[in-house]
């Protein structure tokens, strides 16, 4: 479903800031996939995701979505093929709108918008329904302002919009990371339950090693722009955190993992 | 004539002269608040509009054409800011600054000299001040005023649709209106036009209504553009929460913004000064939302917040 052959990109190149961030990166997810990646900071977890997304264009390397080559394809474009959820929940939702029109610009991801209504009465009950299964009380506010609502009513909201078109890939870039533990939790399930429910392939980035463990079929660990850590299936089910830091420490050549990964 | 007299005297112009500018503000109110962009196309683009348009009457055409021909002269200005801004990626500000110092040139050229004036014993023209205090159907203040409805019906529709909704999106948070496949790029273009297409047209009736079009006219638009779309939230912005009324909130700010501006010339006051005094007001407007985020503590009750 998604490729990633020989993947390079270097920020500030040619400057003493100079950061190889994918270095000769190859990653194939199959159909329905759900892969969790982890990594210090700075190993290249968020750029993989960029990169995919589009958000700025990789220096080498090439990427297919289902068969589809996107190298060279903008940001907006990909976004047909994709659905995204960010690690601030600032970010995926646009704060000045209301909820229903959040979900009206998100239902036309990938489609012409041209004069016809942004938003039809019959779009509206629709979005009532899915809202009433996010158990959020967001049925009843759905023309209140996004900005009004908590960062995990936003990240909820967020990846309804990612996923209500079904997206060819979902990215999670680290979309609990914001939320206070017990909001964390709860996003999270919901997460899974969509992924699982719609079948999506997805590729999550986290920085909890349990939830990496935990949910998904695959697990990838990163370090210094490659993929230094590939594990899936029962051998994944396997795993405990004690393992992972001592895969880190291994391949990291002694290097602790950052804290944030310990204590979580 | 007593102080107020002359006050109540001057107020129909006031009024003409506020609802022609609502029009343009409503352009200001597209950039700087839909798409969050100070776009300074506009202080050229005004004067772009005024000069096609007399230029179109004084060649013998009709009224509605020279409005139609200032429009699309307006929808290019925004373009070239647009295109600049976009695909040569020059930061908006200047982008408009550089479109507005060529139009200063492109108005000389359309004119042939600094002004031109349209006289309305020979030419047939829209709205006039000479018609400002006649109870008639021709009367400039119920003229524009039915453009200004006309306009806000057809924004608050465009707004709306698919394709407003991406504009509106745009503005408000890019980062996500790419992610849901907007090209945010193009939007910002079209949001551009659309603003001084309407500043343009603002120009246009401008320029009929005093007769003449001139080099100057543009000078500081932008600041009585960002006064209005101010004075309208100010006053009107708690109540006004629906996105026309929120239009017609920045036409109700530039009349008053006339009004005051009467007042003051009433007053007696330098003239030479008025636009200093603009700035000023605007300049203060502009700080106050920062000066409360900076200086206002949130109130916390005693022994700490209620959450942790």
């Amino acid at each position: 479903m998604l490729k990633l052959e020989h993947v390079v990109k270097v920020f500030n190149a040619g400057t003493v800031n100079e950061k190889v961030a994918l270095n000769d990166l190859s990653l194939e997810l199959k159909d329905g996939d759900f892969c969790t990646v982890i990594g210090g900071n700075g190993a290249g977890k968020s750029t993989i995701l960029n990169a995919v997304a589009g958000t700025w264009l990789v220096d080498r390397g090439r990427i297919t979505i289902d068969g589809k080559d996107v190298t060279r394809l903008p940001e907006h474009k990909r976004a047909a093929l994709l659905g995204r959820v960010f690690q601030d929940p600032m970010t995926g939702t646009a704060a000045d709108m209301e909820i229903e029109e959040n979900l009206a610009l998100a239902a036309r991801r990938g489609q012409k918008r041209g004069l016809g209504a942004g938003i039809t009465r019959k779009e509206r009950e629709e979005y009532r329904e899915m809202l009433k299964i996010l158990d959020l009380g967001l049925e009843d506010r759905m023309t209140a302002k996004v900005g009004l609502l908590s960062g995990g009513q936003r990240q909820a909201l967020t990846l309804l919009m990612a996923t209500l078109k079904k997206p060819k890939l979902l990215l999670l870039d680290e979309h609990t990371a914001a939320l206070d533990p017990k909001t964390a939790k709860k996003v999270l399930e919901l997460s899974a339950r969509i992924v699982e429910e719609s079948r999506l392939t997805t590729l999550m980035i986290t920085h909890n090693m349990k939830d990496a463990i935990h949910y998904g079929n695959r697990l990838i660990m990163m370090h210094e722009g490659q993929v230094i850590f590939d594990v899936s299936g029962e051998e994944k089910k396997k795993l405990t955190v004690p393992d992972l830091l001592a895969k880190f420490e291994e391949v990291s050549g002694g290097e602790i993992a950052n804290d944030r990964m310990v204590l979580s | 004539m007593s102080f107020f007299q002359s006050f109540l005297n001057a107020m129909p112009g006031a009024v003409a002269q506020g609802l022609i500018w609502g029009i343009m503000a409503m352009g200001v109110y597209l950039t700087y608040k839909v798409l969050d962009v100070a776009d300074l196309t506009v202080d050229g683009s005004i004067c772009t509009g005024g000069a096609t348009a007399v230029m179109v009457v004084l060649a013998g055409h009709s009224v509605w054409l020279a409005l139609l021909c200032a429009l699309l002269a307006g929808l290019l200005c925004g373009l070239i800011t647009g295109l600049l801004h976009t695909f040569m990626g020059i930061p908006a500000i200047l982008a408009g600054i550089l479109t507005q110092l060529s139009l200063y040139s492109i108005n000389l050229k359309i004119m042939g000299k600094s002004n031109q004036s349209v006289n309305v014993d020979q030419f047939d023209v829209l709205i006039s001040l000479r018609w400002v205090k006649e109870l008639s159907v021709r009367n400039p203040v119920l003229v524009v005023a039915l453009f200004t409805v006309v306009i806000i019906a057809l924004l608050y529709w465009f707004f709306g649709t698919e394709l407003g909704c991406s504009i509106r999106a745009t503005g408000c948070n890019p980062h996500m209106s790419r992610a849901q496949g907007i090209n945010t790029n193009r939007n910002v273009v079209l949001g551009l036009m659309l603003s001084n297409g309407l500043v343009a047209l603002s120009g246009a009736l401008l320029s009929q209504y005093q007769g003449f079009a001139d080099l100057n006219m543009g000078r500081g638009a932008i600041v009585i553009g960002l006064a209005a779309v101010i004075i309208g939230d100010a006053i009107f912005g708690r109540i006004f929460r629906n996105f026309a009324l929120r239009l017609l909130s920045v036409c109700l700010g530039a009349i008053i913004y006339y009004l005051v501006y009467q007042f003051a010339v009433q007053l007696k006051l330098d003239p030479d000064l008025l636009k200093m005094l603009s700035a000023m007001v605007v300049a203060v407007f502009l700080a106050i939302p920062y000066w409360k985020s900076k200086y206002s503590r949130i109130k916390v009750k005693e022994g700490g917040a209620d959450r942790a």
